[in-house]
């Protein structure tokens, strides 16, 4: 069964963060940073490509120098707006600037399983499940790669992973899980086979690809020559910077802001040098490192300034955005997993920025639960009933209900509570229940929301691959491992 | 006797200031000042001080990490007038720290580096993407007591296991104790590998290592 898709479209509210004169402070401070410190790209291709248009290159330490206007010259050939295309036409995404889609977090390391609630390390069944669960939820508009399948060799596992999603599911696939030429160039042949060809995949890109920068001001070298491969395949290509206050950045935000921006919009220019127009959007998921400990925290007040705050620069770059947002520190679906993921993703919505990843994981994208998946897709649906604002006009003033219910009746029985009830949220997992009832009980959100996963995998059958694409792709992963 | 420029010292590495520890260990050489007392009378106090403080929420990580650098500069301006005496600073153990090969994620090791120097380990830091044969050779040269490595992705945390049985095949465990950390290891990795520890961030690591020398 192909479902609908749940997406975030003409709000009714807004935000201010930055000023246009901040925005261009940014920028600034940005391509000098770019020009004068420069950025580590470890990859002697793309050495050879910053080296043919003009920037500085020092080759014993892999840093590129690039005066500003090579920079902005090149943003300019990055398309504002295209499409990310699913199996099933009906769950394309288009990235158009109206539109806020979810995707499942990446990449856990632990399940809490399903049945008996235990933490365990994860594997490629994790990944199936998660995907089929996925495939059904309306709120889940494309796929990470949610959990590694580590009982999958180590040089193919992006690949297992990759073909998990394709043959549970419809929706989109993003994998944040390829970095290395060899895992990239078969994932593009797997792309290839689903879409129909490789003209075929341009036209429909069913796979898109993210990758991490190394703050601070860095690269990873099979990251940027994978990105490289995928954007000349036409795959979408994106780079998220995960800067963090204090330890990969500085304690402030907006030097932090500039760190990460010099690192996502220099490889951004990177593409757009080598394949002038390929589709490339910002990623990022800025954070605050913890006093402490130095440790990544996954969630507080600057994660979600930040989470506000960078679609203002992907727009002033014209390009869309994938931000971090639910991803929570805490360590089991509780109060601060609700505080952190609900303002996460409030302030990035606000902004309408175009992708949020992503639902389900906790302590800091490490440990995958179910629970959390299902209560983080309620958290959108919350804001996504508030994205919606408050519509007046005379139907919903109703000047005629009020005046035929009067002072000391109730609007429960009017034809015009009939038409608009639904326009209330209906919540899932909120417990509105008498207080007799759920003392009786003690269940609540936790016990709902797992009984709700468990009912999905037992009954929801996604639209099958056909068998002759299953057989391509595991040929396709087959030949890698016998290079 | 020199209560003052001991004061100093302690009070430079409090500061986290590198330039006035170096100073101030320049000073005590030309006064003839045993290094080793520079150390433990003066800088080492200021290294406790921040460490209390840190343990009662009073500093935080920042000072740490400037402490323990300003503790090795004044280390280093003292190490040459170390050896022309024949003495040497008592250290709890040898480290051999690395990122493993095809990682080259460098912050969470390389302040365990920091934390690690500035509680009195010796640690030589081989950096980033660091091939498995380097980390055990460099372990067998030095005569480490301990082997620390780092890893940040699934893909790369497999070769944790393969130091772990590289040190094995060399004959130089168990005397050579393995620590791992990064992001996706767990207790239960490490013990499915036969490592001897691991924490999940840089001060846990210094009391990880405490606790393998036996101090």
């Amino acid at each position: 069964m192909v479902g609908q898709i749940k997406s975030i479209s003409n709000p009714a509210l807004s935000l201010n963060i930055l000023t246009p004169v901040d925005v261009d402070r940014i920028h600034h401070a940005t391509l000098e940073i770019i020009e004068k410190v420069g950025v580590r790209f470890p990859s002697q291709k793309a050495l050879d490509i910053w080296e043919a248009h003009g920037a500085q290159v020092d080759r014993d330490r892999s840093i590129v120098r690039a005066p500003g206007d090579l920079i902005e010259e090149a943003l300019k050939h990055a398309p504002p707006a295209y499409t990310l295309a699913a199996r099933h036409e009906s769950q394309d995404l288009p990235l158009d600037g109206n539109h806020v889609f979810v995707g499942t977090d990446g990449c856990g390391v632990e399940v809490l399983d399903l049945q008996t609630g235990q933490r365990r390390r994860s594997n490629l069944q994790d990944v199936i499940d998660i995907v089929r669960i996925s495939d059904c939820l309306e709120e889940i508009a494309f796929h990470w790669v949610a959990v590694s399948a580590q009982d999958c060799p180590p040089e193919t596992r992006g690949l297992y992973e990759l073909s998990a999603i394709w043959e549970n599911s419809t929706k989109h696939a993003q994998t944040e899980s390829i970095y290395s030429v060899k895992e990239a160039r078969a994932a593009v042949e797997m792309a290839e086979a689903i879409a129909g060809g490789k003209s075929a995949l341009r036209q429909r890109p069913v796979l898109s690809i993210m990758q991490c920068t190394a703050p601070p001001l860095g690269q990873d070298g099979g990251s940027l020559e994978a990105a490289l491969i995928a954007a000349e395949s036409g795959l979408p290509v994106g780079f998220m910077t995960m800067a963090a206050c204090l330890t990969t950045g500085p304690a402030t935000m907006a030097g932090t802001l500039a760190v990460g921006n010099a690192e996502v919009i220099s490889a951004t220019a990177l593409i757009q040098l080598a394949f002038p127009g390929a589709p490339v959007f910002y990623a990022a998921a800025q954070t605050a490192s913890d006093l402490r400990t130095g440790a990544y925290t996954g969630g507080g007040p600057e994660d979600f300034l930040f989470g506000a705050a960078t679609n203002v620069l992907s727009d002033f770059y014209n390009i869309p955005l994938s931000m971090g947002s639910f991803a929570t520190g805490a360590k089991q679906p509780n109060w601060r997993a609700g505080i952190e993921n609900s303002l996460s993703t409030l302030m990035a919505s606000l902004v309408m920025s175009d992708m949020l990843l992503g639902v389900g994981l906790l302590h800091g994208s490490r440990i995958w639960s179910y629970e959390q998946m299902l209560m983080d897709c309620e958290i959108f649906n919350i804001i996504h009933k508030m994205m919606a604002g408050i519509l007046v006009n005379d139907e919903t003033l109703t000047l005629d209900t009020i005046e035929a219910v009067g002072p000391g009746g109730n609007f429960l029985a009017q034809k015009h509570t009939l038409n608009h009830m639904r326009d209330l949220f209906i919540p899932q997992f909120m417990d509105r229940r008498p207080y007799n009832e759920w003392e009786a009980k003690r269940d609540g959100a936790q016990e709902w929301a797992r009984a709700k996963a468990q009912q999905i995998l037992a009954t929801h059958q996604p639209d099958p691959l056909e068998p002759k694409l299953s057989a391509e792709l595991r040929k396709i992963i087959a030949s890698v491992e016998q290079e | 006797m020199h209560t003052e420029l001991f004061q100093s010292m302690a009070q430079s590495i409090i500061d986290g200031d590198s330039e006035v520890a170096a100073e101030l260990a320049q000073q005590s050489i030309a006064q003839g000042i045993d290094p080793l007392d520079a150390i433990n009378k003066g800088f080492v106090v200021g290294v406790n001080h921040v460490g209390d403080e840190f343990s009662c929420g009073m500093a935080f990580l920042p000072e740490l990490v400037m402490a323990g650098e300003a503790m090795k500069t004044a280390i280093n301006v003292l190490e040459p007038e170390m050896t022309k005496r024949g003495t040497k600073r008592q250290v709890y153990g040898k480290v051999v720290l690395a990122t493993v090969e095809g990682d080259i994620h460098d912050i969470g090791k390389t302040l365990v580096g920091t934390m690690l120097s500035a509680s009195g380990f010796q640690v030589v830091d081989l950096g980033v993407s660091v091939p498995i044969g380097t980390i055990v050779e460099k372990a067998r040269e030095i005569e480490a007591d301990i082997v620390a490595v780092s890893a940040l992705l699934t893909t790369t945390m497999v070769r944790q296991r393969d130091v772990v049985e590289a040190l094995d095949d060399m004959g130089l465990r168990p005397k050579v104790k393995v620590m791992v950390g990064g992001a996706p290891v767990t207790r239960q990795w490490v013990e499915e590998i036969g490592a001897d520890g691991y924490s999940e961030d840089a001060i846990g690591a210094v009391n990880i290592a405490k606790q393998l020398m036996a101090v």
